[in-house]
């Protein structure tokens, strides 16, 4: 099999500034056979993928494509050598004003032979012939803006494959569509995987990884931390080489909760998801843990209010608890850090100051005036509390690292006694002893209110947690006190193993 | 701070300041305190404008309905008075209702109904500068007209009306201060402190700066959003009524450079103190720069067609201050 590879990469190497995103990867892919790529957020997926489709330079290493050298310095060159790239947002794929028979012949209306008048009969018979190769039945006088998402992931896989490519990447390809027009996809896929494309397949979920895969590479921190070939194939192994332990750094004191503060009842997030039941206590710090994609942000936005939840209750303190938007799940207690600081946290145009009263003008003014002592003073308290680094509480938030952003994020919501705490992945893009510090902040001060966090990362939940939850398939799988965790089973339940067949 | 850093933050004071004392030496009687009555006088109905526009532009949207509002505020003052003999108070009231229900209409076009900002006031813009028109099928409206129908309208505008116009306060020289500059002062007075001490208007900047961490962080975006086009409305419904009490008639062919003078202060603004947004205090001061510019031109003989340009290049030079000198402009 090593020796028919179509693509071959050797030691590919990457560094941006003095981060080494790369650190030597070496990977190759056969013809008539899906690769699936996995990666945690940060492990170089992407950058491996843009290397190859010529997006970036790449810093190190070799590449051949069907015996030669490859080595493409724009996404043209790439693209006509026969790597073909479907990038995660759907819409880069497809110009949503034109039809879809242009759309599909779109890359031939530029460049050096392309004929100087537009004519549309010629553009239909050439689509038409595009669309039938791959078996797709479009219409192709439809505007793209008028298809359903899917339609318009396979226009894209159609244009990309109008170059008849000898390798085809699809860049999470599933995760905008509904599971019906998923298996439209997959189905998509196995016939080009019989035409003798090799496949580099990316994603996150799961049950396309079943579905599909017939061999797994895991990357983990800029290498190749696992590769799968036998059959069957290891799903917990792939998962474990992803997302597995590191040197375990910190040993935390298990606490256990007598009082429960949040109650949830047969809470579903998704249609056709199971209901979801579990209670938080007061003291304890509770890490919801699983893959990208499997409904942690949509529990963490329903229990904040910013998003219906389909059936279900809640209770809070004996109370139920139903809010309708972020004001009233703050009026009750409830904060929530967002993911993504940069786009859902943090108010460019304000200093560190501002950034960190921003919920709570309401309790810091009097007739609507902001009592600017009062914030100043409540800046600078978090400021110390969370070791933040700055000169002063005027800083912009721009002049801050990663960590001290995050850390300001946090210090945000702690600048006043919450009863529910939620932060969802409070350790992305932070730097280690900032997520040392965020985590010790919040086990010290736990006491008071529950504390539920949602990270992808294993390791981060070992450290931080009392207790363990695993999510997959938009419902909480499996329960795990933070004592003497069973990993294999923990894995197991992430790669959503025994507890449901592949979809 | 660097010598780049004094540049952007004192830049536009220090070239305000240089102007003045330029005029001062180049003009003959520049320096006086009537010449500096006329200039506010001369800027106080496009700073209400461009204060009202500021509140928009704060929550990250825009409002280019504000001349066209002002000079339907000016028609319906007019038809109030004149068509209908109704009282002052009648008459301001109408406004002022005017320009918040405009204001409404562009807050719902834009939040519920998705259009983009520009678009929705550009064609509330249209609408009005139309709808203004077909009371009296085109005419301008004075005490006399002869009415579509072929009466006469014999209502008058009322003195009390007319005073805000034209009523001067004593100020160390009797007769001093018009009306229109107070209600300048004063507005601008409000709004500073509204957008720079209170909650609400602390909140409308975030609003404008990450809608999204602002509606995670319990604020009603879209409410914030509506509000601050009724404050436009409203701002440019007073500049309206002041307007009328000035020319003492609905004149349709008015007002037409309300709007561009307007957005140009407010734009002029964020070049202010290195604010690099947009702000009440630089507002004011963009409105007075335009005006001492072209009060000195005028007094200097230049021509009037010459006034536009001039504010163009200043225009120009503030956006260039604001956004490529303090790169603040890029996200």
């Amino acid at each position: 099999m090593v020796g028919n590879a179509v693509f071959r990469a050797e030691g590919l190497r990457k560094s941006f500034g003095r981060t080494e995103v790369l650190g030597g990867v070496s990977l190759a892919l056969h013809a008539g056979e899906v690769t699936v790529l996995m990666g945690a957020n940060g492990a170089g997926k992407s950058t491996f993928v843009k290397i190859i489709s010529g997006v970036y330079e790449r810093g190190g290493g070799t590449m051949d494509l069907a015996g030669r050298e490859f080595a493409p310095t724009t996404p043209a060159e790439a693209i006509r050598a026969g790597v073909v790239t479907v990038h995660q947002n759907i819409n880069d794929g497809v110009v949503a004003d034109l039809d879809v028979a242009t759309n599909l012949t779109l890359d031939r209306l530029s460049g050096a032979n392309a004929p100087m008048l537009f004519n549309p009969a010629r553009v239909r018979r050439e689509a038409r012939a595009v669309a039938d190769r791959m078996g797709l039945a479009f219409d192709l006088k439809a505007r793209v803006s008028d298809l359903s998402l899917a339609d318009r992931q396979m226009v894209a896989i159609a244009r990309a494959l109008a170059h008849q490519p000898k390798v085809l990447i699809l860049d999470e390809p599933t995760s905008s569509l509904s599971s019906a027009e998923a298996d439209r996809l997959f189905a998509l896929i196995d016939r080009l995987r019989e035409q003798g494309v090799a496949i580099l397949y990316i994603s996150h979920r799961m049950s396309d990884i079943r579905r599909l895969a017939d061999r797994i590479v895991s990357m983990r921190d800029g290498v190749v931390s696992g590769v799968f070939d036998s059959k069957p194939l290891d799903y917990e192994g792939a998962v474990n080489a992803m997302l597995g332990r590191k040197i375990h750094l910190d040993r935390i004191v298990v606490r256990d909760s007598a009082k429960p503060i949040l109650t949830i009842d047969g809470l579903r997030i998704a249609q056709g998801a199971k209901p979801i039941s579990l209670t938080l206590g007061d003291g304890e710090v509770v890490a919801i843990t699983g893959l990208v994609g499997v409904g942690k942000t949509a529990l963490a936005e329903t229990l904040f209010g910013v998003r219906k939840p389909l059936a279900g209750a809640m209770t809070m303190n004996g109370m139920p608890y139903a809010p309708r938007s972020a004001g009233d799940a703050i009026a009750a207690g409830v904060f929530l850090v967002a993911k993504d600081r940069g786009e859902n946290g943090i108010v460019g145009g304000f200093n560190i100051q501002e950034n960190i009263s921003l919920p709570f003008h309401k309790r810091m003014s009097r007739f609507a005036v902001l009592k600017r002592r009062l914030e100043r003073a409540t800046a600078r308290r978090q400021i110390k509390e969370l070791g933040i680094v700055c000169r002063s509480e005027k800083d912009e938030m721009s002049s801050l690292s990663g960590g001290n952003q995050q850390k300001v994020m946090v210090g945000r919501w702690m600048a006043q006694d919450a009863t529910l705490f939620i932060l969802d992945e409070p350790f992305q893009g932070v730097d280690i002893s900032a997520r040392r510090d965020i985590a010790a902040k919040l086990r010290a001060s736990a006491g008071g209110r529950a504390t539920l966090l949602f990270v992808t990362e294993i390791d981060e939940a070992l450290e931080t947690a009392d207790r363990i939850l695993v999510m997959s398939e938009q419902t909480i799988v499996g329960e795990h006190r933070n004592a003497d965790v069973d990993l294999d089973r923990l894995l197991a339940e992430v790669a959503g193993g025994p507890l449901h067949n592949a979809a | 701070m660097t010598l780049r850093d004094y540049a952007i933050r004192y830049g536009f004071i220090v070239l305000l300041f240089g102007l003045i004392a330029y005029f001062a030496i180049a003009a003959d009687g520049f320096v006086s305190p009537q010449s500096a009555v006329f200039i506010f006088q001369s800027v106080a109905i496009t700073g209400v404008l461009a204060l009202g526009v500021t509140a928009t532009l704060v929550v990250g949207g825009f409002d280019l309905s504000i001349g066209s509002v002002a000079t339907s505020a000016m028609m319906a003052a007019a038809y109030v008075m004149v068509v209908l003999e109704q009282n002052v108070v009648v008459a301001v009231v109408v406004c002022l209702v005017i320009g918040a229900i405009v204001g409404l209409i562009n807050g719902w076009l834009i939040v519920y109904m998705r259009v983009p900002d520009l678009l929705a006031t550009l064609g509330m813009m249209f609408l009005l500068v139309g709808l203004q028109r077909i009371p009296t099928e085109g005419r301008s409206i004075a005490t006399g007209m002869t009415m579509p129908d072929g009466s006469v309208a014999n209502g008058k505008f009322s003195e009390a009306f007319l005073a805000l116009g034209r009523h001067r306060f004593d100020f160390f020289i009797p007769n001093l201060i018009p009306v229109s500059v107070v209600v300048l002062l004063v507005l601008a007075v409000l709004i500073w402190f509204f957008l720079e001490y209170t909650r609400f208007g602390r909140m409308m900047y975030a609003v404008g700066s990450n809608e999204r961490a602002a509606e995670l962080a319990g604020a009603p975006v879209k409410a914030y959003k509506i509000w601050a086009y009724v404050i436009s409305g409203v701002f440019a419904s007073i500049g309206g009524i002041l307007l009328a009490a000035r020319l003492g008639r609905g004149d349709i062919a008015s007002g037409n450079n309300l709007l561009l003078d307007a957005v140009a202060a407010a734009l002029i603004g964020y070049a202010v103190l290195g604010a690099a947004k947009p702000n009440a205090f630089g507002t004011a001061v963009g409105a007075l720069f335009v005006g001492i510019l072209l009060q000195g031109l005028t007094m200097m003989n230049a021509p009037y067609y010459t006034q536009d340009f001039v504010k163009g290049v200043v225009l120009v030079i503030a956006l260039v201050f604001t956004f490529a000198l303090s790169g603040r402009g890029r996200r």
